[in-house]
């Protein structure tokens, strides 16, 4: 069954890229949405099996590598919190494809761009089924390259490859930390497989100092995936990429194999203070960076890109905290919502002719209906309106930071009320107001076709609804779902320190007063006195550095791509003036190779050499037989 | 046996063959060795023994004549015999000069590499080592596209000198043991004790010949020049096979014979190839000639194959072999991506290249998936061998794993650099008419994807050729340790 779901997507990518070129482009992306449709039906088995025995199932595949320390078998392995990712991948991954065949009708690179979303789905499911780091490796690795190749789709354009190369190489410097990680395992656990290794960190085979020093190399892995601070600029270039990749890969499931891959070594991370408190600031301080950022960002898909890495940084103080479930829950209803924003862009992006700069939109609620009424819902889901899905999970985060510690939730409900800022902004300017783009553009403004506008209305309906999976406490019977259903699977429990009733009445008091701020202040500004945001040179200083995003990128130019660079430069001077003296500095060879090359010059002195070393290697080859035959 | 003789013969048969058959003969010849390499290893039992075992004696009864097959030769043979079907498809589609010299040459290569994998007798080794020395000296000169011969007569005198040292390390060695009998048979030369001087002695002689072939650092200079002026097949058999020579000799003459000193000879062989994995790979990003960013990666990877084997373990001598075969495949494909385009556009200069893939989108996805090989991507070739190897220098060294490790995220800066400024972008006015794939190159450039794919998802078969082989080396080197201790 878990093969199954595997081997659908691949089938898929083989078909598309062998022979998608000559196959009418509908039936492509058909085909290529049915075999998501497969994995996602076999989803929807695995996770009735493992409703059922929380033990989860597992299937050995082959060995990959056996050598005496080194032992790895390509096993899968399903249990709640599998299943949890399997549905999420499978289902929006069903969506995005589904949508993706009307968004990229018209371009000629159609049939690659399903083999490669095919791929995509391929990987990741492999990410999440691997019962083992090393085939966790495997799709790691897998998505990073599928991200790769679908940011950089429209390749002719060299920046649009600068962004992709960006991708990569700052995923590579995570995956470093992850490979470090595997090799501790493989040295002190002697096994990849997670269940020994948190059998290991649980019965103290591994001294603490390891699993501090295991847990936090994981972790750069997962910075670097998941967009963290230092390793996060690469996820706003990614956005070059066509837009249902940016839903797909870099909203609802690829970065959040970081969260994933945590929630999944759980009893390390539980062994660890140090890596908790490590996880918690930068999940902290990477929220509010972004979320700063994403204030004066014009480029419709950056502002949710920023916001993609602000919503992880939530995760990860969730993670950091101990709350696991509230992470995953989280993880869920920010596919549902991110998903939306973001094929919601995608469909205004394609009624403006591919603009994206939102200072040259304005109005278009009245042209596009279903986009608005579904991107409101997604806004409003972000920023945490009351009983939608984004509210629900924010705050069960921000009730296990106040348990926390009350400066940690202090930051926290910073950014959480940024958020409503930067997305109420975007709404605004979008939607309300006047067209500002060319007259061209308003000609052309039209509603997306269904293909498009279903997918949106029924994650619209996700978003809203998302939020049952998980009510908080005070709901009675019917709360913390979620979290009693794949507390089996988390090896250590804890319960997060849950606060009394009337504090928690306030957070959520708390929680609709920062969401109406926002909303008013916003309103107030972007639809009564219709502001719009000013072009980049008429900028003020503060807002000239947030638009160019702190100068971080520059700031890493200056700090490793150039020392790099001139590193090589002195590697090539090195090798071409010290290492090259070795041959040079022997003074008789120099004459010897100028005799031999006055000869060799001069004509047939080839032939001759050759003859001469054939006749040694045949006369000392025939004597050896013939020493042979005489004995 | 066999086997060199059929490439021995395919080579004078070429040679003589009228103008135009050549390479067809060449090609016959070599698919002739490769099908019958195929057989050997249909009844090949990889126990660790010498199998399909010839032994005779040559000069005296010290030397020998004596070759055998255990499972770290097949694995060479199999690389060798492969790559040369590719190097001659690859080569065909060029028009060459004195063309039966040239494709002679390339078989006659084929059959001293052959030996050298198989030898059992120091000598014979030896003089397999040079014989290979001869043909890729002229291939490289001959054919020089600089038309220059110092390149190639310097890299010819510096090998063989480092090779002359080798000889009298194995005649003392020679000396030291049996008086009578086979006194040059592998098992012998093994057993000899040294003390700790004569052993330093010994392995210094032995250490240049092999440093100077991989190339190790600091004895690399011969190598940039070397790929970057030969045709495209020579420094194909240079890169792909004939620096896998340097190696192989590590593994099976270098260690066993100096393993009082081995601990040494490890320290110092781990600490040069991380310094050529990170030394290689920051020359490599600032290359825009494509064949020169190859020969300094070629350097870094083989870096970290010698830092493998050095630390005398199973995981990287296993690693070592696995990623020997897959660099193997990966570098001659890459050089062969490189000579299509060259030869398409008569340049290879980055600054000038661009938008291939939009005019050659077939030849851009299997280009594309070498360059993930090379990248150590999973499910590519690159990928179990790079990953055994980091495993066993991190677990012999912490700093210097991570140190080598580097090279996951510097080899990715420079393969996709590569592959973006030559592939991507906007076609200009050199790109602009390129064709997609002709003839030959679609067999050569398919059977190497595919073998990139297929070792990538199942590198155990490598493994399991090898591993008792690699096992009784580490025993010969465990057991004088103890012996001596």
């Amino acid at each position: 069954m878990l093969a199954w779901i595997i081997l659908l997507p691949l089938v898929g990518f083989a078909f598309s890229i062998l022979f998608g070129k000559k196959l009418p482009k509908p039936l492509v992306g058909f085909i290529a949405s049915v075999v998501v449709l497969g994995s996602f039906l076999f989803s929807i088995d695995v996770f009735n099996t493992v409703s059922a025995d929380p033990n989860g199932i597992s299937e050995r595949l082959f060995t990959f590598l056996a050598i005496d320390g080194f032992n790895v078998s390509f096993t899968l392995f399903a249990d709640r919190i599998t299943s949890i990712m399997l549905l999420v991948i499978t289902g929006v991954g069903l969506l995005i494809h589904v949508y993706s065949i009307s968004y990229m009708s018209h371009d000629e690179g159609f049939y690659k761009f399903f083999a490669y979303l095919n791929l995509f789905v391929f990987n990741m499911l492999i990410l999440v089924l691997g019962s083992n780091l090393l085939v966790l490796f495997f799709g790691w690795e897998g998505v990073g390259l599928c991200s790769y190749l679908l940011i950089g789709f429209w390749y002719q354009n060299p920046s649009f490859g600068k962004a992709a190369r960006k991708a990569f190489i700052m995923n590579r410097i995570g995956d470093l930390g992850l490979l470090l990680a595997i090799f501790l395992c493989a040295i002190y656990v002697g096994s990849f497989e997670f269940s020994v290794i948190s059998d290991a960190a649980q019965s103290g085979a591994l001294p603490e100092h390891l699993i501090t020093t295991i847990s936090i190399l994981l972790f750069v892995g997962a910075m670097g995936k998941s967009a963290q601070i230092p390793l996060y600029t690469w996820l706003p270039d990614a956005m070059a990429g066509p837009t249902p990749v940016s839903a797909l890969i870099h909203a609802a499931t690829m970065v959040t194999a970081g969260v994933y891959l945590i929630v999944r070594n759980q009893a390390l991370f539980m062994l660890s203070s140090s890596a908790n408190e490590l996880i918690m600031f930068i999940g902290l301080a990477t929220s509010l960076v972004a979320a700063v950022i994403a204030l004066k960002q014009n480029d419709i898909k950056k502002v949710l890109a920023y916001s993609t890495v602000s919503q992880l940084g939530f995760m990860f103080i969730a993670l950091g905290v101990g709350a696991y479930s509230a992470a995953m829950f989280h993880l869920v209803t920010h596919a549902f919502f991110k998903a939306l924003l973001f094929l919601g862009s995608g469909s205004i992006i394609h009624a403006m002719d591919d603009e994206q700069d939102m200072r040259r939109m304005g109005g278009l609620r009245k042209s596009m209906p279903i986009t608005f009424i579904t991107f409101l819902i997604g806004t409003l889901a972000i920023s945490g309106f009351p009983f939608l899905s984004g509210f629900f999970s924010k705050d069960e985060i921000l009730a296990s930071a106040f348990g926390h510690n009350r400066w940690v939730w202090g930051i926290a409900i910073i950014s959480a009320t940024l958020t409503g800022f930067y997305m109420f902004r975007l709404l605004f300017v979008v939607f309300f107001g006047t067209f500002r783009g060319t007259k061209e553009q308003k000609s052309h403004l039209h509603e997306s076709p269904w293909l498009m506008t279903i997918p949106l209305m029924i994650l619209a309906l996700l978003s809203v609804f998302g939020g049952m999976l998980n009510l908080p406490k005070y709901a009675g019977s019917l709360s913390e779902k979620l979290h009693h259903w794949i507390e089996p699977n988390l090896p250590i429990l804890r319960n997060p320190v849950h606060v009394s009733h009337s504090i928690e009445y306030m957070l959520v008091g708390v929680a609709i007063f920062i969401f109406l701020l926002a909303f008013i202040l916003q309103y107030r500004k972007y639809v009564f006195k219709s502001a719009v945001p000013e072009e980049d040179n008429e900028m003020s200083k503060s807002a000239l550095v947030l638009a160019n995003k702190l100068y971080v990128d520059e700031a890493y130019d200056k700090m490793f791509v150039e020392p790099t660079e001139t590193l090589g430069d002195y590697s090539s001077w090195f090798d071409r003036n010290i290492i090259g003296l070795i041959p040079k500095s022997i003074k008789g060879w120099n004459t010897a190779l100028a005799r031999l090359n006055a000869r060799v010059q001069n004509g047939n002195i080839e032939y001759y050499l050759v003859y001469m070393s054939l006749a040694v290697f045949l006369v000392l080859f025939l004597s050896a037989i013939c020493l042979k035959l005489w004995n | 046996m066999e086997l060199i003789l059929i490439s021995i013969i395919a080579s004078i048969v070429t040679y003589f063959v009228p103008k135009g058959m050549a390479k067809m003969v060449a090609l016959f010849g070599a698919i002739l060795t490769l099908a019958y390499n195929s057989f050997l290893l249909q009844s090949f039992v990889a126990d660790g023994t010498k199998k399909f075992v010839f032994d005779t004696p040559w000069f005296s009864d010290a030397v020998h004549f004596s070759v055998g097959i255990d499972g770290i030769s097949m694995l060479m043979l199999l690389l060798t015999n492969i790559l040369m079907v590719v190097i001659l498809l690859g080569a065909m589609r060029k028009e060459w000069k004195r063309e039966s010299l040239f494709y002679s040459l390339i078989l006659f290569m084929q059959a001293a590499l052959i030996g050298v994998f198989v030898s059992n007798d120091g000598i014979m080794f030896y003089v397999f080592w040079e014989l290979a020395l001869i043909p890729i000296y002229f291939l490289c000169a001959l054919w020089s596209e600089s038309g220059d011969y110092k390149t190639t007569t310097r890299f010819f005198i510096y090998t063989f000198m480092g090779s002359l040292a080798m000889l009298g390390s194995f005649i003392y060695l020679g000396s030291k043991g049996l008086v009578d009998g086979h006194t040059f048979a592998y098992d012998n030369l093994v057993a000899v004790k040294l003390s700790t001087t004569e052993s330093m002695w010994v392995g210094l002689g032995i250490f240049i010949a092999f440093a100077v072939k991989i190339p190790l650092l600091p004895f690399n200079a011969w190598q940039p020049s070397t790929y970057a002026e030969s045709p495209t097949p020579a420094s194909q058999l240079l890169s792909g096979i004939m620096l896998k020579m340097g190696l192989y000799g590590l593994i099976r003459w270098f260690f066993p014979m100096v393993p009082e000193t081995y601990e040494f000879w490890s320290n110092l062989i781990i600490i040069l190839g991380v310094i050529a994995v990170i030394h290689g790979a920051l020359i490599a990003i600032r290359q825009n000639g494509m064949k020169r960013l190859t020969a300094f990666a070629s350097l870094s990877h083989v870096g970290l194959i010698a830092a493998g084997i050095a630390t005398i373990t199973i995981v990287g001598l296993q690693g070592a072999l696995v990623q020997m075969f897959a660099h193997g495949i990966n570098v001659v494909g890459i050089f062969l991506c490189i000579d299509i385009i060259q030869r398409r556009t008569q340049t290879r200069d980055l600054t000038q290249l661009g938008g291939i893939a939009k005019q050659a989108p077939y030849f851009a996805a299997l280009f594309l998936i070498l360059v993930l090989g090379t990248m150590a991507v999973p499910f590519t070739n690159g990928f179990p061998g790079e990953i055994l190897l980091l495993k066993s220098i991190f677990g012999y060294h912490t700093i210097l794993g991570v140190i080598a490790g580097l090279t996951v995220i510097l080899c990715a800066v420079y393969m996709l650099r590569m592959y973006q400024k030559g592939m991507l972008g906007k076609p200009n006015g050199e790109t602009f008419h390129f064709p997609d794939l002709q003839k030959s190159e679609w067999p050569a450039l398919i059977l190497l994807s595919a073998m990139v794919i297929g070792m990538g998802v199942y590198p155990q078969w490598i493994v399991e050729l090898t591993e008792a082989s690699s096992e009784n080396i580490l025993k010969i080197i465990k057991e004088t340790v103890e012996g001596v201790s």
